[in-house]
């Protein structure tokens, strides 16, 4: 072809070639040495650490979640119980487009647009990867629509699970809880692996107190996943274990009758039985529905519910803290009696007020005319202010102090549930730290008829007023009285703990207080004698009312009560035990602006020892109304009368009542 | 005497050999290519996650090449030395075509749309530049001189760069090795290569700059797979988790977890070897490896056996070629070098590239084949 072709030497680039084949053959023979050493590397030396991580590639521990322990009340009925449903849920990050996707949703299952709401609500704090609930329930039918169309939604996904439901609704609210969602705060707390596979917490109630029993512990599975994290088989199963089932104390029907006695009023009711503690009802009125929670409430409702002026997640029984008004005089009597400065049989006359000496000031008694002249027990029963005023001055503030600590006034009873406030039980030591003052005489007074800085919570009545059924006696409090194991069936009975007995120098004082206390509903002039005058039963009780606002003194108070705005009115309160002479329930009944403690809250009271101690309800009085109330009976009234120096506080300011700081879900 | 030319009276017994020579086909060859091409469709089903689509589609992929093999093989090699400068010819107006409206696939422009199926012209100058470098350097005193040196430098360097645009680094490679090969074969002295080795150092810098960040990104994986555990060097750990965790003798066929669960990125195509190790271990490795040596290895006794300049030059740089293509892939794999896109020759999932290996193995043969008797 070209001028170079003369000089070729054929033979020469052959043998050229021939060399450079071998060393091409040889290089290539290195090189594939090279690359099975490197294999035997990989696949002999390292293969141990190479096939854990494979394993760990394709191996996922998964939790598996406990069942929650299921609550009954003490005869067996459901308070809390686990409710099979298909929740439909949405994994954000695997949706390219969420709003597309409510949309074609909504096509085949009913979505409102607060579920959805709640949804947008819910997906802003939760992870991008984490399945976000967009409704529970589903019903079959659309669960079946879902499987039909399932491939054209990636992301979402319809489960089987569990959710908590609470038969009795609003009636055991304050008892029994709520579950909802683990929040950072909740989990800054808790053992984050006891949770492994749970949403949900114990918020309230005791759902929360006894979260650690009810909760179980999680299990864990072993499943081969892809690369996706799309579960493919179960390796290996680890059953943890379930809740424990809780067996309250409290009767569902009683809980039932308690709540409706207290008709349309804002209240508290607690019942025990003295005997040994046991909370037979724990009622705050008005309560709320749980089943809101535990599905996941949305911010909306749950405002509403913050914001209602009634406080319906506020539990009264536990957290409010009332001036406990004239049901304190028996304490009053029995720590006169105890310290021998009050002689039960001196008849102290009332001319309807008290002067104290050196001063101009009128400690007026409810009974403007006065009740002339008085003993221990019908003081009691016709709740005479000027008596106890004499009582209280006889013994000052300090004796009062330790009298009424050792019926648990100014402590938490220590309920199991717990989430108490201790009232306020003011000492001279309490006003100089707090007010900078010292203490007034006329404070005293104040407290001997349970007005002033005094306060307790209905609870501490119900467990002082069973100390009194049970002459010194006294039990803890407790909600739960045994503790199931549903692997077995083995319940184990929760004993009950014994309190520290009052002791008395002469164990009649405890028969002049039951006496006075008798009087107050069998005595025709006794002030609660409208439910004690037909009971199968000796009720032991006492009235109460205290006020709320301050009336200035000297405009007409008796009778004006009837009128004024509800807001305004006096808290009626009622304490009993019955039967008087072998106590088998107490009772503390608090009815918000309920004017009197004869009209709206001993009738509660009777209902529920009714109810109680007979099965059924016997007692049908004049409706506790919040709107119309029948004219009184002159005697029957037991209003707070007394207008001290300084109008005083419904409520501690140090010590207000507030919300349960529980957030939504 | 085992040359074969058409003769008027064949001979009435044949051996197996002479019986496919026939037909221009090597026998080693030809069972070795087929033994590969099977342990592939074996072990495709596989890593496709047991699609029988797949695998079908392969093996019409596969009847095609062997097609286009015994095609190739029929042509006598002075046809290829003759239609060499055309051949490369059409092959680069093919690929600036490419350049200039080559549709986009993958985000390089590698495809060219023909209408009826597509095409990628870069396969064919895979065969293209080792024949047109083989031509020229036949035509040309040898061991080549500078200028002839340059001119098959030049004849290797344009379609590389057109390549490397695309931007498809692993053909560009290959076409560029394929050439060197042929350089190499024609006796290019060490100086010289000494000096383009230099060359390549000096010209690492700037083509540094010039790499797609996608490609920088693999280079710097390769030399630290753990700073990018989750994007690039995913590929390579959880290649090298694969094989590792086969073992010595594999988790056996249809059973490996890391191509069954989606671990093992590009599974059925440039991943294959690391299913392959998975499920077959190390022994089956070394049979791979057995398998691609003696087809190397038969490839360069043809070669040897080449009965002018051009047909050992042509035959022993697509026998190294193939063999770069093995080990690059090979060593990708089990993280020996950075990831760039060679399919395992004969087994990845994918059309030019079996058709364009078989098509190679189709000139071999011709040029096994076509030997006339040389008086000597």
């Amino acid at each position: 072809m070209s001028s170079y072709d003369a000089i070729k030497d054929l033979w020469e680039e052959k043998r050229s070639f021939t060399r450079r084949g071998y060393f091409g053959a040889l290089m290539s023979v290195l090189l594939i040495l090279t690359l099975t050493a490197r294999l035997i590397q990989l696949q002999v030396v390292q293969h141990d650490y190479y096939r854990t991580r494979a394993d760990d590639n394709r191996m996922r521990l998964v939790p598996v979640p406990p069942v929650r322990g299921l609550i009954y009340d003490r005869n067996g009925a459901l308070l809390a119980q686990n409710l099979p449903s298909f929740v439909l849920q949405i994994v954000p990050e695997q949706v390219d487009d969420l709003d597309a996707t409510l949309a074609r949703l909504r096509r085949i299952v009913n979505l409102s647009d607060q579920d959805v709401a709640r949804f947008r609500e819910r997906l802003r704090k939760t992870p991008r990867y984490r399945p976000v609930t967009l409704r529970t329930n589903l019903s079959p039918e659309e669960v079946a629509r879902y499987e039909v169309d399932r491939y054209d939604f990636p992301g979402v996904t319809v489960d089987a699970s569990l959710v908590r439901d609470y038969p009795l609704g609003a009636e055991a609210s304050h008892v029994v809880g709520y579950v909802g969602g683990i929040t950072d705060a909740d989990l800054a707390r808790i053992d984050a692996d006891q949770y492994q596979g749970l949403d949900q917490i114990g918020k309230v109630g005791v759902e929360k107190s006894h979260e650690d029993q009810l909760r179980g512990l999680p299990g864990t599975k072993i499943i081969e996943a892809n690369a996706a994290g799309r579960p493919l088989r179960e390796l290996n199963y680890h059953a943890g274990s379930p809740g424990q089932n809780l067996y309250l104390t409290i009767d569902a029907r009683l809980q039932h009758v308690a709540e409706q006695a207290l008709g349309e009023l804002d209240g508290a009711v607690v019942a025990l039985d003295p005997r040994n503690g046991e909370v037979l009802a724990l009622v705050s009125k008005p309560g709320f529905d749980p089943d809101l929670f535990a599905n996941g409430v949305d911010n909306a409702t749950y405002h509403a519910l913050l914001d209602d002026p009634h406080r319906p997640l506020y539990n009264r029984a536990l957290l409010g803290i009332y001036p406990p008004g004239s049901t304190i005089k028996p304490f009053m009597a029995f720590a006169g009696l105890e310290e021998g400065t009050l002689d039960p049989d001196k008849p102290v006359y009332c001319p309807g007020y008290l002067n104290l000496p050196g001063s101009s000031r009128r400690y007026r008694c409810w009974k403007r005319s006065g009740h002339g002249e008085l003993t221990l027990e019908r003081a009691i029963a016709q709740s005479c202010d000027v008596y106890f005023y004499n009582v209280a001055l006889a013994l000052g503030i300090d004796r009062i102090d330790q009298a009424l600590g050792a019926f648990g006034f100014g402590h938490v009873t220590g309920l199991d549930i717990g989430g108490e406030r201790s009232g306020l039980l003011p000492t001279r030591e309490w006003k100089r730290r707090s007010l900078h003052q010292a203490w007034f005489p006329g404070e005293t007074l104040n407290v001997g008829i349970g007005q002033g800085y005094l306060t307790v919570t209905p609870m501490q009545l119900a467990l002082a007023v069973s100390r009194i059924a049970m002459r010194g006696d006294g039990y803890l409090p407790h909600l739960v009285h045994a503790i199931g194991d549903p692997v077995g069936g083995r319940i184990t009975e929760v004993a009950p703990q014994r309190l520290p007995p009052i002791t008395v120098k002469d164990a009649t004082i405890w028969d002049r207080v039951i006496a006075g206390m008798e009087q107050v509903t069998q005595s025709p002039r006794g002030t609660a004698y409208g439910i004690g005058a037909d009971a199968p039963y000796a009720i032991a009780g006492k009235t109460g009312s205290a006020q709320v606002v301050g009336v200035a003194q000297n405009v007409g108070y008796q009778g004006a009560q009837r009128n004024i705005e509800l807001k305004l009115r006096d808290n009626a309160l009622f304490i009993a035990f019955a039967p008087a002479d072998a106590p088998r329930i107490a009772v503390a009944v608090v009815a918000e602006h309920g004017a009197e403690g004869a009209l709206a809250a001993a009738p509660v009271a009777r209902m529920v020892m009714d109810q109680y101690l007979l099965g059924k309800v016997l007692y049908h009085a004049p409706p506790a109304s919040a709107t119309v109330l029948p004219a009184p009976d002159n005697d029957d009234g037991d209003e707070g009368g007394p207008l001290p120096d300084e109008s005083p506080p419904a409520q501690n300011p140090n010590d207000a009542p507030e919300e349960p700081a529980v957030p939504p879900q | 005497m085992n040359v074969t030319v058409i003769t008027a009276a064949p001979k009435p017994i044949l051996n197996w050999s002479e019986r496919l020579e026939r037909w221009h086909l090597d026998l080693w060859l030809s069972v070795l290519v087929l033994a590969v091409c099977a342990l592939g469709l074996f072990i495709l089903y596989s890593a496709t996650g047991e699609s029988v689509a797949m695998v079908v589609s392969q093996a019409e992929r596969l009847a095609l090449g062997l097609g286009t093999m015994l095609m190739l093989a029929n042509a006598p090699p002075d046809f290829y030395r003759a239609a060499a400068p055309w051949f490369y010819g059409l092959a680069l107006v093919l690929l600036i075509a490419c350049a200039l409206l080559g549709a986009h696939a993958k985000g390089a422009q590698r495809w060219l749309d023909l209408g009826f199926m597509r095409f990628q012209p870069s396969e064919l100058m895979k065969l293209a530049t080792p024949i047109a470098v083989a031509a020229y350097l036949q035509s040309r005193p040898l061991p080549p001189s500078l200028p002839t040196v340059l001119a098959s430098l030049g004849l290797i360097a344009v379609p590389t760069a057109l390549i490397a645009l695309q931007p498809d680094l692993g053909t560009a490679l290959l076409v560029l090795v394929s050439g060197l090969l042929a350089l190499y074969f024609g006796g290019l002295k060490p100086r010289y290569l000494a000096l383009a080795l230099a060359a390549a150092a000096a010209a690492a810098p700037l083509a540094w700059y010039k790499l797609h960040d996608y490609q920088r990104e693999r280079l710097l994986t390769f030399l630290d797979p753990s700073r990018d555990p989750l994007g690039a060097g995913y590929h390579i750990t959880q290649s090298k988790i694969a094989i590792g965790s086969g073992g010595l003798f594999g988790k056996g066929w249809l059973a490996g977890t890391q191509a069954k669960l989606d671990f093992l990125p590009e599974a059925h195509t440039d991943f294959i070897f690391a299913v392959y190790a998975e499920e077959l271990g190390l022994i089956g490795v070394l049979l791979l490896l057995a398998l691609y040596a003696a087809i190397v290895g038969r490839c360069l006794v043809i070669a040897m056996r080449g009965q002018d300049t051009f047909q050992r030059l042509l035959a022993g740089s697509l026998a190294l070629t193939f063999f770069v293509y093995v080990f690059i892939n090979i060593g990708m794999v089990i993280g020996l070098l950075p990831v760039v896109g060679v399919p395992l020759p004969l087994m990845s999932y994918g059309g030019t590239s079996m058709v364009s290996l078989l098509a190679g193995f189709g000139i071999l043969m011709s040029i096994h084949t076509h030997r006339k008797l040389l008086a000597s």
